[in-house]
């Protein structure tokens, strides 16, 4: 097998077992029927860079050849910065700008029929064990452009502690990564109701999951 | 290091694995409720484990010095590895774990390969003590301080230090038994592991009465003093291999098998404070790594200084 072929099951392997990943998957499946990805957007609490790999790896292969990252364009912006989320065929939104114009990239990605990995609080949250802080509003319109994309949860134990914000060496601790049951998107839902029912679902997830 | 006596324990040792895989099997093949076939796979699990466990402690002791040290080195960081991931800890405790993995470990182990004893014994109680304080103190963050001095230094304190009690027996010296202490360790590990698999034997075939079950739902009195009474036969028929007489070593045998069965039940009340059966999932059927090496982390330092009393060396 070809290097450039054997890597992209090889680097999503590695992180697995560096990070002692054992994905759970609580009220869905990983894959729909007859092993076909579903359309997904996973959105996940932040609190380290490593949160995006870790999720990434822990997705099935064939889930994780649809899904695509999203990551902020206005941090990783040039050179190996760039590289990185590149790697993993990232989505690269602008933080800074108007924010109906920020979701173009990550509604043009969900039209293709790819899921997305999101962090809907925007940024990362300086200690691993502080609660999620609120959500920002781009979950709820891809959401409700969308309604046949399933929100699913993802809760991340112990990543936060693994490479905390403002670190770059990181500590060989095992972390979790949960999967819960996608959230419903209702007709007389409004944005804070629907963020509200989000942000509850991860939070029950992450007291639910506890340590790896 | 592998002599006749060593290839006579290990031989002894695989018999044993052999019959034991042999009733895992028939044991399956009987068990007709879910709760049999999952106690039966249990069993197979735990034996099966052992087929790869055993050539590689082999492999280590023929390797010699590094070898010895090099696997309780490993098995030291993947130990901290399983605690750390249980216990909290804030942002600012992130440089000292850092150095407690790529410092601390490589330090004490050094230590042990360079034969400096009386630093060996006072690296982690006085050097990553204060480390450890004035590390965290120094980050400015004083929300549960003293929580997070002292979960850090238990861990190194149990992670590290105490399992490197088992290679530093080699650096003892016993009159007359110069160039054999490495079966000090030989041992230790049998009459722990022993002692362990006895105790789970005697605990599935008559356990009745749970010794502590707020601590460990599975532990049983039937099995702790069965298991504890033939791990010490099993210890007693080590003497030829030991410096001592046949009442010595079953005191000592009897002794550590004690030591490791307490530290067995005090990993386990980690274990349950944290909210999880197994501390990781390396070795299939073993949980984590420390799930097979607890009843070591207190056996070691017991029978290290149990000799250096008897002996008053070095």
């Amino acid at each position: 097998m070809q290097l450039s072929a054997a890597l992209p099951r090889l680097v999503p392997g590695l992180i697995r077992r560096l990070a002692g990943v054992h994905p759970r998957w609580v009220g869905l499946e990983p894959l729909g029927p007859a092993g076909h990805p579903v359309q997904r957007l996973y959105f996940a609490n932040h609190s380290s860079h490593l949160d995006t790999p870790i999720l990434w790896s822990a997705l099935p292969a064939a889930a994780r050849a649809r899904t695509r990252p999203v990551a902020a364009g206005d941090y990783w912006d040039r050179d190996v910065r760039r590289w990185l989320p590149a790697g993993m065929n990232a989505v690269f939104v602008d933080r800074c700008g108007v924010a109906a114009e920020a979701c173009q990239p990550m509604e043009d990605a969900l039209s293709q029929g790819d899921s997305l990995i999101l962090f809907p609080e925007g940024t990362r949250s300086l200690e691993p064990r502080g609660g999620v802080q609120p959500f920002k509003s781009g979950l709820y319109h891809l959401a409700t452009a969308f309604p046949a994309v399933q929100v699913v949860p993802v809760a991340l134990a112990n990543v936060g502690r693994m490479m905390p914000k403002g670190t770059l060496a990181p500590i060989p601790v095992r972390v979790g990564v949960t999967f819960g049951p996608p959230v419903p998107l209702r007709p007389d839902d409004d944005k804070s109701m629907f963020l509200r029912r989000a942000h509850d679902a991860l939070e029950a997830l992450m007291s639910q999951g506890g340590t790896p | 290091m592998i002599d006749a006596q060593i290839g006579a324990v290990v031989a002894v040792a695989v018999v044993a694995l052999v019959v034991g895989t042999a009733v895992g099997q028939a044991v399956a093949r009987q068990a007709r409720t879910s709760a049999e076939r999952l106690a039966a796979r249990d069993l197979m699990a735990r034996i099966g484990a052992w087929w790869w466990m055993i050539p590689l402690m082999v492999c280590c002791l023929a390797l010699g010095w590094p070898g010895v040290v090099g696997f309780f080195g490993a098995v030291s960081f993947l130990a901290l590895r399983e605690l750390i991931s249980l216990v909290p800890s804030r942002r600012a405790d992130h440089g000292t774990l850092v150095l407690a993995f790529f410092v601390a470990v490589p330090v004490q182990y050094g230590l042990i390969w360079g034969q400096w004893v009386e630093l060996f014994m006072v690296f982690v109680p006085v050097w990553a003590l204060l480390t450890v304080s004035v590390g965290l103190a120094l980050r400015g963050d004083p929300t549960h301080f003293l929580q997070r001095v002292a979960a850090i230094q238990y861990v190194l304190l149990v992670g590290v230090y105490c399992i490197s009690h088992a290679p530093a027996l080699l650096m003892l010296s016993v009159p007359g038994y110069e160039g054999q202490e490495h079966k000090l360790l030989v041992f230790l590990v049998v009459v722990t592991q022993s002692s362990d698999v006895l105790q789970f034997l005697w605990g599935k075939a008559l356990g009745r009465r749970l010794l502590l079950p707020s601590v460990s739902p599975t532990k049983t009195v039937e099995g702790m003093v069965g298991g504890l009474g033939s791990a010490t036969v099993v210890g007693t028929a080590l003497t030829p291999l030991l410096p001592w007489s046949l009442a010595q070593t079953a005191l000592l045998a009897l002794g550590i098998a004690t030591a490791g069965a307490l530290g067995g039940l005090v990993m386990s009340a980690i274990k349950r404070d944290a909210g999880v059966k197994d501390f990781g999932s390396l070795i299939e059927g073993h949980g984590g790594v420390l799930d097979r090496v607890d009843s070591l982390v207190f056996a070691a330092p017991a029978l290290f200084h149990l000799v250096r009393w008897l002996h008053a060396t070095p």
